[in-house]
C-alpha cells in the first residue's frame, strides 16, 4: 500500500460526530454495551461443553466454523462490495492443507492451521489477482469459475486428495503432545481460533484500511482520484478474506473423524455461505455469523427430520430473505434499536446536508450508486466513521 | 490433419449436438440478462423440469405421441414459470445482481428438491422417439440418429431466433431494450411487458431443452446445476445479451466438452472453466459483449 491511509477514526471519533451530525456519536456511546454483549456471548459459547451433550457440542463447533467462513465472506461482500460465488474454494484449500499436514507431517497445533492459512492466502493471491480486475456480474462469474476449477482439482488429483471419496484418516489435533479426543476439547480449540479469526476480520473492517475498502465499494472512481489504488486494496481484502476462510477450513479438518470432500469447496458451499451473509445482513459481520448458525441448524438439525430435504427449507429461506430481510437480521436489529439512525432503505435517504445539491430523484441502481458515493466521499470524516452499523443505509451488496 | 479429423469425427458430432442443446438453453438466459440485467440462476431448474416432464410422458417407451406431448407440456410449464420469475424479480430491479441471484437460486433449490421428492433420486432414462431411436452410419461411423436430429433442431432454432431478433420489429424492440432500456421506456414501451415476454420465451426454450436433452443426458438430480454452469460459461464467453455470442459460445463449449473429454479425459473439466477464465481475462466482457452487466 503505497498510498497514505485515511486518518484513523479511532483517534478522532468526535470529529466525525461534529462533522456530519450523523450516527457516529451515538455509536460511541453504544460501544461499551457492544463490548459487554460480545463478552457475554463469548462466555456463553465457552461454557457450552460443560452443559451440552457431545453431539450438540460438535454441531456447535460446525456452526462456529461455518460462521467464520460466512464472516470472512462478509468482508468481501458487505465491506468491499465484491459478491463472490467461489469463496468456499479457499475454505476447501485450507481444509485439505490442514488435513494433509496433519496426516503426513505433524498434527501438533497450530501447525496444520498455520499451513492452512498460508496456502489459502497463497491461493487467494494467485486467483484474486485475476478476479478483482473484473466488476459486477463478471466478478460473480469469474469467482464461480475459480471455485469450480479448484473443485475439479480436488476431484481429479486423487493421489493426494482422495478424489471423490474425500480425504479421510486425519489424525486428531495434538496440543502439547496430547491428541484432543474429547469433543469438548476439540470444541474449545475451534472456539479459540474462530474467535481469533473473527477478531481479525473485525479489526480489519474497523481499521482505516477497512474504511478505504468501504470507500471503494461506494465510489471507486472517487477513491482512485483521491490517490488510492482500488486494485491493491481489493486484492488485499480478497487475500485476507481467503486466508480467514482457509483458517475455517483448517478448523473443519481438525474436527473428530474429519472428512474433507470436494463438496466442501463446491458451488453449494459457496452459495450457502452467501445465503448466510444475506440472511444475517451484509456488512455487519456479526449478522452473517448468526445467519451461518441458522443455515447449519436448518441443514443439519431439521434436514434429517425432513427426509434429507433440508435444502427445500433453505431455498424457501433464500426467497423470504430476499424479500423481507433486505438488510438481514442485522438490519432488523438496527431498525429496532436505533430509531434515530438512518432508516435501512434507499427509498428514504438519510438526512444529509451534502445531499441537497443532488436532490434529483433516484431511480436506477447506477445513479443511486453515484449519489451514495458522493455522500461517502464528500467529507472524509464520514468515510472514517467505520463502525459497521453506521454504514450508509444500504450495504454494498445491494449495488454490485 | 485428415487423420485426426477422421479419428475425432464422432467427438466433433457430439460436440455439435451438445452445442445445439446449449444454444437452446443459453439464448434465453443471455437475452434475459442482457435485456433486463436479471441474472437467473433458476435457469437450470427449468431445464430439469423439462427433463422430468420428458421422462413422465415418455415413461421409457419410445413413442412420438409421448415425446410431442412432453414438448408441449414442457413449453407450457416454461412459459408460466418464466412469467412467474419475471413478476418475482420485478421488485428487485435496481437492487443489484446479488439479490436476483439469491432469489433465483432459492427458487432453483426449491424446484430441484420438489422434483426429487416427487421422482426420487434415481437416474431416469428418456427414450428417443421411434425412428430416432437407433444408430445410423455417418461416413463409416455408427452414430445415434437422435443426436443428428438434435443438431438439426438446434440449427433450425438458431436460424429462427436469429431471424426473429435481427429481422422483425419485435426483435428490434428486444435489441433496443438490450442496448438502452431507459430510452425504450421513454418512447412509450412498457418495459415490464417486454421483459415478461422475453423471460417467458427464454424459460420456454430452457424447458424444451430439458425434453430435447432427455435422450442424451437422461433425468437425474444435480443435472440442473451442471447445465446452469455450462449455460453461464456459454453466455459469459459469448457476451451477455448477444444471440450471435450465445451461438458461438455454445459451439465452442460443445467442442471443448466433447473433444476435451475424448482426448484429455483428465483435464476436460479444467479446460471448460479454464476457457472461461481465459476469455474473461483477455476480453472481460465476453467475445461479443456489449456494455451491459458491468455495473
Amino acid at each position: 500500500m503505497s498510498v497514505e491511509p485515511a486518518p484513523s477514526a479511532v483517534d478522532a471519533p468526535s470529529a466525525a460526530a461534529t462533522g456530519t451530525g450523523a450516527p457516529s456519536g451515538s455509536t460511541r456511546r453504544r460501544l461499551p454495551l457492544t463490548g459487554l454483549t460480545a463478552l457475554a456471548v463469548l462466555i456463553l459459547l465457552a461454557a457450552v461443553p460443560l452443559f451440552v451433550a457431545p453431539f450438540q457440542t460438535s454441531m456447535l463447533a460446525r456452526m462456529l466454523i461455518f460462521a467464520l467462513l460466512a464472516v470472512s465472506l462478509d468482508l468481501l461482500v458487505g465491506v468491499t462490495g465484491l459478491p463472490s460465488l467461489g469463496h468456499a474454494a479457499y475454505f476447501g484449500v485450507g481444509a485439505y492443507t490442514a488435513g494433509l499436514v496433519a496426516k503426513y507431517w505433524t498434527a501438533a497445533a497450530p501447525v496444520p492451521l498455520l499451513a492452512a492459512v498460508g496456502v489459502a492466502a497463497f491461493a487467494a493471491t494467485a486467483t484474486g489477482w485475476l478476479a478483482v480486475r473484473s466488476h459486477g456480474v463478471f466478478f460473480l462469474m469469474l469467482t464461480l469459475a475459480i471455485g469450480e476449477l479448484i473443485q475439479q482439482l480436488a476431484e481429479s488429483w486423487s493421489g493426494v486428495t482422495g478424489g471423490d471419496n474425500g480425504l479421510s484418516g486425519i489424525p486428531a489435533v495434538e496440543v502439547a503432545g496430547q491428541p484432543l479426543t474429547l469433543v469438548g476439547y476439540v470444541y474449545w480449540y475451534v472456539l479459540v481460533f474462530a474467535v481469533l479469526g473473527f477478531a481479525m476480520i473485525w479489526a480489519v473492517s474497523r481499521s482505516p484500511f477497512g474504511a478505504a475498502l468501504r470507500g471503494i465499494r461506494d465510489n471507486e472512481p472517487r477513491m482512485r482520484s483521491l490517490g488510492y489504488s482500488p486494485f491493491r486494496y481489493k486484492l488485499a481484502g480478497f487475500v485476507i478474506a481467503g486466508a480467514v476462510a482457509g483458517l475455517a477450513g483448517g478448523l473443519l479438518a481438525s474436527q473428530q473423524f474429519a472428512l474433507v470432500t470436494p463438496a466442501d469447496l463446491g458451488f453449494t458451499t459457496s452459495a450457502l455461505a452467501l445465503l448466510a451473509v444475506a440472511v444475517g445482513g451484509a456488512g455487519s459481520l456479526w449478522g452473517p455469523a448468526i445467519g451461518a448458525a441458522l443455515v447449519v441448524l436448518i441443514r443439519d438439525v431439521y434436514g434429517p427430520d425432513l427426509d434429507g430435504h433440508g435444502t427445500l427449507v433453505l431455498g424457501a429461506v433464500f426467497i423470504v430473505a430476499v424479500y423481507l430481510l433486505r438488510n438481514g437480521i442485522a438490519g432488523l436489529a438496527t431498525t429496532r434499536f436505533r430509531r434515530r439512525g438512518p432508516p435501512p432503505s434507499d427509498a428514504a435517504p438519510p438526512p444529509d446536508p451534502t445531499q441537497g445539491a443532488t436532490g434529483a430523484p433516484v431511480s436506477g441502481g447506477f445513479r443511486q450508486n453515484r449519489q451514495d458515493g458522493r455522500q461517502a466521499g464528500e467529507s472524509s470524516q464520514r468515510l472514517d466513521s467505520d463502525d459497521p452499523s453506521s454504514d450508509p443505509p444500504n450495504p454494498g451488496v445491494k449495488r454490485s | 490433419m485428415t487423420e485426426w479429423f477422421a479419428d475425432n469425427f464422432v467427438s466433433i458430432l457430439n460436440g455439435l449436438a451438445i452445442g445445439s442443446l446449449l444454444f437452446i438453453l443459453a439464448v434465453g438466459l443471455s437475452l434475459v440478462f442482457g435485456m433486463m440485467d436479471v441474472l437467473n440462476l433458476g435457469h437450470g431448474a427449468l431445464y430439469l423440469i423439462g427433463a422430468y416432464v420428458g421422462y413422465q410422458f415418455t415413461g421409457g417407451v419410445s413413442s412420438w405421441g409421448g415425446f410431442l406431448t412432453a414438448l408441449g407440456v414442457a413449453a407450457a410449464f416454461g412459459l408460466v414459470a418464466g412469467l412467474i420469475l419475471s413478476v418475482a424479480t420485478e421488485p428487485l430491479v435496481g437492487r443489484g445482481h446479488l439479490d436476483q441471484a439469491l432469489l433465483t437460486l432459492g427458487v432453483a433449490l426449491v424446484v430441484a428438491e420438489v422434483i426429487s421428492i416427487i421422482f426420487g433420486d434415481d437416474v431416469q432414462n428418456v427414450v428417443a422417439p421411434p425412428g430416432l431411436n437407433e444408430s445410423i452410419q455417418v461416413f463409416g461411423n455408427t452414430y445415434p440418429a437422435y443426436r443428428l436430429a438434435l443438431i438439426g433442431v438446434g440449427a433450425v432454432l438458431a436460424v429462427a431466433v436469429w431471424l426473429v431478433i435481427e429481422k422483425t420489429s419485435l426483435g428490434a424492440l428486444i435489441r433496443a431494450s438490450v442496448s438502452d432500456r431507459e430510452m425504450v421506456s421513454a418512447v412509450g414501451v412498457d418495459n415490464r411487458k417486454v421483459k415478461a415476454g422475453v423471460f417467458a420465451f427464454g424459460s420456454m426454450l430452457a424447458a424444451l431443452a430439458g425434453v430435447l436433452g432427455g435422450p442424451v443426458y437422461g433425468a437425474r438430480t444435480g443435472l440442473d446445476e451442471t447445465v446452469l454452469l455450462l449455460a453461464l460459461v456459454v453466455i459469459v464467453i459469448g457476451g451477455l445479451g448477444s444471440v450471435r455470442g450465445a451461438l458461438i459460445g455454445s459451439l465452442v463449449i460443445g467442442q471443448v466438452e466433447s473433444l476435451g473429454r475424448a482426448n484429455f479425459p483428465d483435464f476436460a473439466s479444467f479446460m471448460l472453466f479454464g476457457a472461461l477464465a481465459l476469455v474473461l481475462i483477455v476480453r472481460p466482457r465476453g467475445l461479443f459483449g456489449s456494455k451491459v452487466g458491468a455495473g
